[in-house]
């Protein structure tokens, strides 16, 4: 993308330069607080990105994505409880618990189509959610402090460490979207555009799209899992709120601004989303009244998003 | 849009250049959302009380920085990194919310400086997870709800139905009515909070288990929906309702306004009233009232006390506050006058002091206001102060 | 079990499910026939407690002012559909969801702004407090009983108009095949606002007749928008016999589990799991309903006749 130097493509290049360079341009800039700000991010945006690989690719609108944050989060929580702070424990139960929960929901989900798919993902993470209020032994609605974050056992990688932490963090979300890209780019990917635009036509050639569809919503629940896991450790604290639908709701929000099915359009969004937020949040209590109306201007005025308005198109209507 | 971002983030970190003021304080509480009437409040108290000091402790001027938490742990938490990175604080106080709390505490802690509870107060904050830099300046969540119970013993209620919000405070408040509660408690419903606001089903459960009284906490404006619809299911005048941290200044012109007369006479429990009779209370209800035309809520004479309080130990150190210990020192002995009179602090950093019965009463003007009673519980220090291992 | 205790739930389920259905009713036509993800409905719900309320306390009186919050409403509705909305019938959902839920942080913070942060109650006359006796030993909140009332005689209402008028049948037409509709010459913008309208009456009615009970509060329609979504799912988009059953259905399930649930696990379970669970499963009780429904029936209960699968 970045090899004919697009405005989309200066835009990418620039968001991950930064993103690379805020642990020495914040403390240089006497505003350290932006390390945290900009860790919490990327966090996002990888949620983001896995949504978008379903969403944008294989028009699977998940409005229960923040369900996997939940479950991968959770893993460090629960175990961490009970003392269980190695990450060669966690991270893969992170992983093999979300993969587990999205190969339920998706078979169960994958029957629906349109807003009957957006409504039943709302059901089934709800129940996770109410399942997570419930669980009075962690906390309830109040969530649980993590004490220690993962342990990978060695010295050199030391999440404790928040330089670690937020290198971590940028790898992972490198690691997604290259991931993502791959899969776009193969014929599994187009199988899966295929699919979103026109199913029938698809099976018809021979291609069981289900199996790619269910694959598909499998490694999304999975990269989100794994933001869970990030997210957990660099809050130290997790909560049923992190799988509420106001979230699942904001992941939407933030793939639609950045642009759906761009390959880096959740990443912008999130940026944008999260930045504006703190930003306006500052400057007054009211931001709301401005956010509000810049969401409308956005889908009035840049068709696909911010990435849609860089010129970027997106890759299938 | 990146360099717009990056000029936005220089707009911010020019803002945000230190201020004048020798001591900074960060005061999280809620500013959005319905429960911002709380935070107005608290707001307004703090204020008030920067104007009587003449925003100076000792030599040395001082400045509050409001971090909104949005009535939510982790925007909370957020508002807290804020305040101690950004802003860089020398101390946090605030909170309404113990979720709130619990989740900033560590953010407060860790960077070594003093977090101060001028409202929640959750159990493990005061038992396991008690802290050398963690003070509260109100109570511990189980207390009052203890001395309602003795009060229900005291009336003679045998049968009791409970009804509270499923979070942390909700499930002490209930933990405390049932701990010191002789009788038998015949009901019990922890609701949704803080999204449901119809209490038709367990009202009905209400009238069919048929209590002698029912206890309830909702705090904020849940309250008052919870109460009308207590009188419009026709319970308020079989089965009395008490309880706690429901009927105050916030609620009570809502009441008024509504003419629900059957709360004049409500019995509740509370560590401090308006008319407490006291030099610094009477100064400072008079004048909240002159500035802001109501009466102070409890949340507001925290608050108020919460700046007496720093800056007793402000002074204490000279002006000196990265002497820690000194700081610590001074704080223990709480040596300030607060509008609830005098009372200690336990060696958990949890206040131990008086309840006292208290009953919805119409001043002499007219206004529906709260009075003060006899003690209920004297000298009282929460049950959880055993289990904090920190040296007195 | 007692039977009085029985059938208050079955009331207070039927009346949550009147609510619902005030709200589902205007939200399942602009789905059905707009084909609009219009979040911001969930607003509408709250501007019409604040209008409403403010108009009955500036007239000191509940009824005027409900009376008067219905052509504030259908105004407010006609304007939001004209200036912001029609635009958007074109654009994917998820343009939808992204520019309505930009309204709904825009009308939360002006509604702070106009009314401040404590919200409004409003004080019923006297006429309608207390409680009535419904024989048998059944005493129950006249409020409630008139909200029942009023709700069911919209819901008849809204059945004539749908069945028996010529609008009616535009609207019916509507949602079964709008370009065919287009195409034999209905004029579809006007009809749109004028379905847009009612629809915006309808969920200021939901908002004004809740708020003696619960009180208007900022957001206050966010959660009721959720349960909304859930009903026309289960009753089928675009059928307003669909909402008010499913609407029904979800109110009654949700207190019914809400009252007896715990009570029915404890014959399974030991009392600490029982209590434990009783509240969790109670809320997830609605769900599990919209998920088992679309299991088997991927379009609702009551998909509209004729209508083409809505992607």
């Amino acid at each position: 993308m970045t090899r004919r130097l697009t405005p989309a493509g200066t835009v990418t290049a620039l968001v991950l330069a930064l993103c690379a360079a805020v642990p020495y341009l914040a403390p240089a800039l006497d505003e350290p607080f932006y390390v945290i700000v900009f860790a919490r991010i990327m966090i996002w945006a990888i949620a983001a990105v896995s949504l978008n690989l379903i969403m944008g690719y294989g028009g699977m609108i998940s409005f229960g994505h923040a369900v996997y944050l939940g479950i991968g989060g959770y893993a460090v929580g629960i175990l961490g409880f009970h003392d269980v702070t190695s990450a060669w424990v966690q991270l893969p139960v992170a992983i093999g618990l979300s993969a587990v929960v999205a190969l339920v929901f998706g078979v169960i989900c994958l029957r629906t189509r349109g807003i009957y798919f957006i409504m039943i993902t709302l059901a089934l993470a709800q129940m996770v959610y109410f399942l997570s209020v419930s669980a009075e032994r962690y906390g309830s609605d109040d969530g649980l402090n993590i004490l220690w974050r993962s342990d990978f056992g060695t010295r050199l990688f030391d999440l404790e460490d928040s330089v670690v932490m937020y290198y971590t963090i940028f790898a992972v979300l490198l690691g997604c979207l290259l991931v993502k890209w791959r899969i776009v780019m193969s014929r599994f990917g187009m199988v899966l555009r295929a699919s979103s635009s026109n199913d029938t036509r698809v099976q018809a050639v021979g291609v069981p799209t289900f199996r790619y569809r269910l694959v598909a919503f499998v490694i999304a629940g999975v990269m989100c899992g794994l933001a869970g896991f990030l997210q957990a450790n660099l809050e130290r604290f997790v909560s049923p709120d992190m799988m509420n639908w106001h979230r699942s709701g904001e992941l939407i929000l933030m793939t639609v601004l950045g642009g759906t099915s761009t390959l880096f359009g959740p990443v912008v969004g999130a940026v944008v989303f999260l930045m504006l937020s703190e930003i306006l949040s500052t400057i007054t209590i009211h931001w709301h009244l401005v956010f509000g109306p810049f969401l409308v201007l956005v889908v009035l005025f840049a068709r696909g998003g911010v990435m849609g308005l860089l010129g970027s198109r997106a890759r299938h209507d | 849009m990146c360099k717009r971002i990056l000029g936005a983030v220089a707009i911010v970190a020019c803002t945000s250049t230190p201020a004048s003021a020798d001591i900074k304080i960060g005061f999280v509480t809620t500013l959005t959302t319905p429960a911002a009437v709380i935070g107005r409040d608290m707001r307004d108290a703090v204020e008030l009380a920067l104007e009587h000091i003449d925003h100076r402790m000792g030599q040395e001027t001082v400045e509050v920085i409001y971090g909104d938490d949005e009535f939510n742990a982790q925007k909370g938490k957020q508002a807290t990194e804020r305040l101690v990175l950004r802003d860089n604080v020398d101390l946090v106080t605030g909170y309404i919310w113990s979720n709130v709390l619990l989740a900033s505490a560590p953010v407060v802690l860790n960077a070594d400086k003093f977090l101060i509870s001028a409202n929640a107060g959750p159990s493990p904050m005061a038992g396991r997870r008690c802290h050398q830099n963690f003070f509260n300046i109100s109570w511990q969540n189980d207390q009052t709800p203890m001395a309602l119970g003795e009060l229900l013993n005291q009336e003679e209620i045998q049968t009791l139905y409970v009804v509270a919000p499923n979070y942390v405070a909700g499930q002490n408040m209930v933990a405390g009515v049932e701990r010191s509660f002789t009788g038998e408690v015949v009901g019990k419903d922890m609701t949704v909070w803080p999204s449901q606001r119809d209490w038709s089903a367990e009202l009905s459960k209400i009238k069919a288990a048929g209590p002698e009284a029912v206890f309830m906490f909702y705090p904020g404006p849940a309250g008052p929906a919870f109460v009308k619809q207590y009188q419009q299911a026709g319970l308020i005048e079989s089965v009395p309702l008490f309880s706690v941290y429901t009927f105050d200044s916030i609620s009570l012109p809502l009441f008024q306004a509504a003419g629900i007369e059957s709360v004049l006479g409500s019995k509740m429990t509370q560590f401090w009233a308006p008319d407490m009779d006291n030099e610094q209370n009477r100064k400072f209800v008079a004048a909240f009232r002159d500035k802001y035309g109501r009466y102070p809520s409890f949340y507001a004479a925290q608050s108020y006390d919460s700046i007496f309080f720093i800056k007793s130990a402000v002074e204490a150190v000279n002006g000196n506050i990265q002497d820690l210990d000194g700081m610590r020192a001074a704080l223990r002995k709480a040596e300030f006058p607060s509008v609830r009179g005098t009372f200690r602090m336990g060696t958990n950093h949890f206040p131990i002091q008086n309840f006292y019965e208290r009953r919805v009463v119409q001043d002499t003007e007219g206004n529906w206001t709260t009075s003060v009673g006899p003690v209920v519980l004297e000298d009282h220090q929460d049950p959880y102060a055993g289990e904090c291992a920190m040296e007195g | 079990m007692d039977y009085v205790l029985l059938v208050e739930q079955l009331l207070n389920g039927f009346q949550l499910g009147i609510i619902l259905f005030l709200m589902a009713a205007g939200l399942t036509l602009v789905f059905g026939i707009m084909d609009l993800v219009n979040l911001a409905h969930g607003s509408l719900f709250m501007i019409g407690a604040f209008v409403g309320g403010t108009l009955a306390l500036a007239t000191d009186s509940f009824v005027l002012g409900a009376v008067l919050m219905v052509p504030a409403m259908f105004v407010i509705g006609v304007l939001l559909e004209t200036i912001a909305l029609r635009t958007l019938y074109r654009r994917s959902h998820l343009d939808q969801v992204l520019a309505t839920f930009g309204l709904i942080l825009f009308f939360n913070e002006a509604t702070r702004l106009i009314w401040g942060p404590e919200g409004l109650v409003i004080p019923l006359p006297d006429f309608l407090e207390g409680t009535v006796a419904l024989g048998a030993g059944i005493t129950y909140p006249l409020y409630r009983v008139v909200i029942i009332g009023v709700g069911l005689l919209v819901a008849l209402g809204l059945y004539l108009l749908v069945a028996k008028t010529r609008f009616g049948m535009l609207v019916r037409a509507g949602a079964s095949n709008r370009t065919m509709a287009g195409a034999l010459g209905v004029n579809i913008p006007a009809l749109f606002t004028l379905v847009f309208g009612i629809g915006a009456v309808l969920a200021g009615l939901a908002g004004l007749i809740i708020t003696p009970i619960t009180q208007a509060a900022i957001g206050m329609g966010e959660d009721v928008l959720i349960l909304a979504f859930v009903v026309i799912v289960i009753g089928g988009i675009g059928s307003v016999r669909g909402a008010f059953i499913a609407a029904v259905l979800t109110g009654v399930i949700d207190t019914m589990g809400r009252s007896f649930l715990d009570l029915l696990l404890l014959l399974v379970l030991p009392a600490n799991a029982a209590e434990a669970a009783g509240p969790a499963l109670a809320s997830m009780l609605i769900y599990i309903l919209m998920a088992g429904i679309l299991f088997f029936r991927p379009q609702g209960l009551f998909p509209p006749r004729g209508a083409t699968v809505i992607q």
